[in-house]
């Protein structure tokens, strides 16, 4: 009860926080926006019948929803680094509410930049189905299930890989993964192991999915098979997501449970000479 | 009553041992300083207290209960004061002190305790603006806002100037609760401590009221005096009794009397010395 009273209101704080100061808030804008006009400049080429920024607007929302496993394993390992996730150790109830607190923090950021995507872009973007409440449904319950599927995987990366210097050797990993998830350009296009090894993380299928809801159903001749394959979509997100709600808590608390005073500590002096 | 009770613990790091056999105790509304030299074990001794670490052997209770196996309601009785580095900077000061009351059960409303560290003034400001003194007086604040049973201090005033270290003190001593606190400065241990705790290379070597290790330890007060224009030097146990026979003996003619008490100081030194040859024998 404390810990989800508590984590809610620390959620909160560090949204309004998150959204309150003028860097956090610009990059909040400038990331949707860019992604905007690259959707926008893509309208006029064609794959096949369909132009592809019709096809990227959907996919790019799936690949975003998906990197909010990037944000939650930064923060983790940012809260680790400043002695954030040492006080919440100190504190009764301190963990799960720390871990609430961040979900929202994360989930709710990425809820506002994908809003901010998908507004404008849907404006913009002829060849897009947009008008039905289905569609809205759908949208609605694949971030839903993004979420779910993707932000335990986010802890397991930020209790795994724990300093700064790892998460950004991370992101090159990541980067590759979206390049062969059909985000950018069509799966089917691409030789058949890469579409074996793009099928098996949850970008492809977040990214198929918004497909599915935002697009003709004529769109589908792009897809692999000619069909959108839903219920492999929401078996595979399933599966990445009982694998990281299994994994998650108890890689946490492994992780929160080497923390100490003294390496809090460690870590500062190590940055404070590296400034210095 | 016995808040923290620590009984023959050991911890191993791989093949190296930095605590041997360290026994304890402090009771209720006691005020104990663990004090040592740099790498004597103390650090490691406070977050075993904690429950951030597991001895490798020896059992402990704090609250009675093992800090490894404490639950919520046992973190809610401990204060931890932790040296705050950036965490939380973007954090209005109060707001922060409000969020963590709302973990507790009875804590210690913000506004006031904002007036008890002296940040009335910083309610507002983000933590990150804060000076050194002020964020870790909000470190204290933060340590004791669920108003515990007892506090942990890990060498609090480390890298303070003298005036933000008597506040500091000032600060502590004015708390009404079990503390125990680590610290490699002498003086600071005899201001706070009713008793010390002198750790050295991982054994206790030492376990007493200041007054009391500095007499049982270097034994001697030393009293000095000019009598007929010479000098003489007198080491005695008992300085306000040899003082008394002293001016019995030869009233006025006494001159330039100096009593030296033992102090804190020479029992530290005698103790780390005795401890350095024993290991080099």
């Amino acid at each position: 009860m404390i810990a989800l009273r508590s984590g809610w209101r620390r959620g909160l704080i560090l949204l309004r926080q998150s959204f309150s100061n003028g860097p956090e808030l610009f990059s909040h804008l400038l990331w949707p926006l860019l992604m905007v006009g690259a959707a926008v400049a893509l309208r006029g080429r064609d794959f096949g019948a369909f132009s592809l920024g019709a096809l990227a607007v959907p996919s790019i929302l799936g690949m975003n929803a998906a990197f909010g496993m990037v944000s939650l394993s930064q923060q983790l390992t940012a809260d680790r680094e400043d002695g954030t996730l040492l006080r919440a150790r100190a504190t009764p109830h301190g963990l799960p509410a720390y871990l609430i607190g961040t979900l929202l923090l994360v989930g709710g950021g990425l809820l506002a930049d994908l809003a901010v995507f998908l507004v404008p872009a849907a404006l913009l973007v002829p060849g897009l189905v947009t008008g039905g409440a289905g569609t809205w449904l759908t949208v609605v319950g694949l971030l839903a299930l993004a979420m779910v599927a993707t932000l335990p995987l986010g802890v397991v990366l930020g209790s795994a890989f724990g300093t700064a210097r790892a998460q950004s050797l991370l992101t090159l990993p990541i980067l590759g993964l979206v390049g062969i998830s059909g985000i950018f350009y069509p799966l089917a296009a691409l030789p058949g192991w890469l579409q074996a090894i793009g099928q098996v993380f949850p970008f492809y299928w977040l990214g198929l999915g918004m497909r599915a809801a935002l697009l003709p159903d004529a769109a589908v001749a792009v897809e692999l098979g000619d069909s959108w394959r839903h219920a492999e979509t929401v078996g595979v997100l399933a599966v990445w997501a009982v694998a990281g709600l299994l994994v998650a808590p108890v890689v946490l608390r492994r992780m929160a449970r080497r923390e100490s005073g003294s390496l809090v500590a460690a870590r500062r002096d190590r940055a404070l000479r590296r400034v210095g | 009553m016995t808040v923290i009770d620590v009984d023959g613990i050991r911890m191993r790091y791989g093949p190296v041992e930095v605590l041997h056999d360290v026994t304890f105790r402090v009771g209720a509304g006691e005020t104990v300083a663990v004090l040592g030299p740099n790498g004597a074990g103390k650090t490691t001794t406070i977050e075993i207290l904690e429950g951030f670490r597991r001895p490798s052997a020896g059992r402990l209770t704090v609250l009675g209960t093992d800090p490894a196996r404490g639950d919520d309601a046992w973190r809610a009785r401990v204060g931890i004061v932790l040296q705050s580095w950036r965490d939380h900077g973007r954090w209005r000061v109060g707001e922060l002190l409000d969020h963590l009351a709302g973990y507790y059960p009875r804590p210690w409303p913000a506004v006031p305790l904002l007036a008890a560290v002296g940040l009335t003034g910083q309610a507002d400001q983000q933590v990150r603006t804060l000076s050194g003194g002020q964020r870790r007086r909000l470190d204290v604040a933060i340590g004791v806002v669920g108003r515990p049973d007892v506090l942990f201090l890990d060498e609090p005033t480390a890298g303070f100037d003298p005036v933000a270290r008597r506040e500091f003190h000032d600060l502590v001593a004015g708390l009404d609760t079990t503390v125990l606190l680590t610290t490699h400065d002498l003086e600071e241990a005899e201001r706070l401590a009713d008793r010390i705790v002198i750790l050295d290379r991982g054994r206790v070597v030492a376990d007493g009221t200041p007054a009391a290790l500095a007499h049982e330890i270097v034994g001697a007060d030393e009293v000095r005096w000019r009598l007929g224009g010479r000098r003489f030097q007198e080491s005695t146990p008992d300085s306000t009794g040899f003082v008394r026979e002293l001016f019995a003996a030869h009233g006025s003619a006494i001159a330039e009397l100096e009593v030296h008490r033992a102090s804190l100081e020479q029992t530290y030194l005698t103790l780390v010395r005795h401890a350095e040859t024993e290991v080099a024998a």
